[in-house]
């Protein structure tokens, strides 16, 4: 750890970065914002916004029943209510009886409403609202390494299962013909979006970590013709917003999350108002 | 162009002419959602090297039982894919062409990228293979759409898709092609070209074609055998029998 300190002071030019809890959360957006611009794309294509927004919500259940259960770590509780909660979401979605958008709003609120009723009893509220806009400077080494981790397994999930993912969000019937096994590969992702969610959302926060995934990933759209240029895009908008995001909010003195989502959004905007010119 | 095609088909091997001696068994297929019966005791016999029309109103239950071959829809009954040279029960792979992609305007997606996705493993949003490249646009050309491999899938007509998904969904070739005929954004050069190309396959493939049509006129000039459905099978044989049956003059007037 010493040594990526030293090689980040060397190369930054930047006076802050002096502090180490600077530097860990320079290191943090460096892994946060190329994944979510990775996990963007799927969410986007697959017209998911309303579904990975559901889910950040469940962390306030999966945080309050952690407190119900006396459980130490709640950061276990929140992982396993976020991946049961994605599962869910994905089953009834399936079954078709309703439509996704009502059923993934009924959810989301239910569980946003049962994590507050508990979260705020004795008056309490405030010592968790930090889970709400998350707070980037807060982050130490093991939990680094811990996003690293998900990261990597991220990257091989892409490596291995892209092609599957990407052919059923095009079309789930052409899949099925081509035998894919489309439940499976649809059930590991949300699990995978589900574990992403509830290991950042303490350094993101609830409300904003949705637009992380979305921005990036729509904003790419706007100008790439095919599915490499869609990531490469992706992934340098996330990183570019990540950083700009992080500096800026030090020098300004504001929370760090929320500016970086005001500049993946300048530049969604942007995106689209050059889309005309690249794209004829 | 022929030139092309043949050795195309001579560097995959692909071109094997129907051998009629594989036959697809439907025995009894029924489905029914909740309680309500969609189809029923539905029998076909289906051989390679003809092509099997479906027809019949809107909602008669053509597209279910499509999707129950497909293995979408649970179904009751049983499919049997046999090789009569042996008798012999084999795996029967199945090609589908649906009648259109729900895709967004704007979708970052290739023709390379969505062929690539469905028949190889190679990430495609990491890299585009050369090799798989050739191998796509080979596939494509079988369909004379070759030269649509760097388009953007939301950007093709009509016409367009309906020939790439054909060609993704004989990449490799099936045992039974599963097909839906378009309905819109088509226009009569691209009918005549579907038409054209399912009978090239027809001719040089060893696979049975099942056509949902809502096109009669094509129908009589194309199809081996019609099957006409309503909830089950009501009149079957070729296309003259089955338009001068009375259940057809019932639904078609």
């Amino acid at each position: 750890m010493n040594t990526i300190y030293h090689i980040m002071e060397l190369l930054l030019p930047f006076d802050y970065i002096r502090y180490d809890f600077m530097k860990n959360a320079f290191l943090a957006v460096l892994i946060i914002a190329p994944l979510f611009g990775l996990l963007g794309t799927i969410i986007v294509n697959n017209r998911m916004a309303f579904f990975s927004d559901a889910l950040g919500h469940s962390a306030l259940t999966g945080m309050a029943a952690g407190i119900l259960l006396g459980v130490a770590d709640t950061g276990i509780s929140m992982l396993i209510f976020g991946i049961l909660f994605a599962l869910l979401l994905n089953k009834i979605k399936h079954s078709g009886i309703v439509t996704s958008d009502t059923v993934i709003s009924v959810f989301s609120s239910f569980s946003t409403a049962i994590g507050l009723v508990i979260l705020s009893r004795g008056g309490n509220f405030s010592k968790y609202s930090a889970l709400l806009v998350g707070d980037i400077l807060s982050i130490t080494p093991p939990e680094l390494f811990r996003l690293l981790f998900i990261f990597i397994i991220t990257l091989v999930f892409w490596g291995v299962a892209f092609n599957k993912l990407h052919a059923i969000s095009l079309s789930v019937s052409l899949a099925k013909s081509k035998r894919m096994p489309v439940a499976l590969i649809d059930n590991l992702f949300v699990v995978l979006v589900a574990v992403v969610v509830m290991l950042s959302i303490k350094w993101v926060g609830i409300l904003i970590i949705n637009a992380l995934l979305i921005l990036p990933a729509a904003s790419a759209r706007n100008l790439s013709a095919n599915i490499r240029e869609y990531h490469l895009f992706s992934i340098l908008f996330s990183i570019f917003s990540g950083i700009l995001g992080l500096v800026l909010s030090y020098y300004l003195d504001m929370a760090a999350g929320p500016m970086i989502v005001v500049i993946a959004a300048l530049l969604f905007f942007t995106t689209l108002a050059v889309r005309p010119f690249v794209k004829q | 162009m022929n030139k092309e095609k043949e050795s195309i088909k001579r560097k995959y091997r692909i071109l094997q002419p129907p051998c009629g001696l594989h036959c697809i068994k439907m025995n009894d297929i029924g489905v029914r959602v909740g309680k309500e019966i969609i189809i029923e005791h539905v029998n076909l016999h289906i051989h390679c090297g003809k092509l099997t029309v479906l027809i019949g109103r809107n909602g008669a239950g053509k597209s279910t039982l499509i999707k129950a071959v497909l293995g979408e829809v649970p179904h009751s009954g049983t499919i049997e894919f046999r090789d009569m040279r042996d008798r012999s029960m084999q795996d029967l792979k199945v090609g589908y062409v649906p009648q259109t992609l729900n895709i967004e305007k704007n979708t970052p997606t290739s023709v390379y990228d969505m062929f690539a996705s469905y028949i190889s493993n190679i990430p495609v949003c990491f890299w585009k293979s050369r090799k798989l490249a050739e191998r796509i646009k080979d596939s494509l050309s079988l369909f004379e759409a070759q030269e649509l491999l760097d388009k953007q899938v939301c950007d093709l007509s009509g016409g367009e898709l309906q020939r790439v998904l054909l060609s993704i969904a004989c990449d490799p070739v099936p045992n039974l092609l599963l097909l839906d005929e378009p309905v819109s954004g088509i226009d009569q050069n691209g009918m005549e070209l579907f038409y054209r190309n399912i009978n090239m396959l027809k001719k040089n493939y060893d696979l049975a074609m099942i056509l949902v049509s809502h096109d009669l006129d094509y129908v009589s000039r194309y199809a081996d055998n019609v099957i006409l459905i309503d909830r089950t099978v009501l009149a079957q044989g070729s296309p003259e029998q089955v338009f001068a049956s009375k259940e057809f003059k019932q639904i078609f007037g």
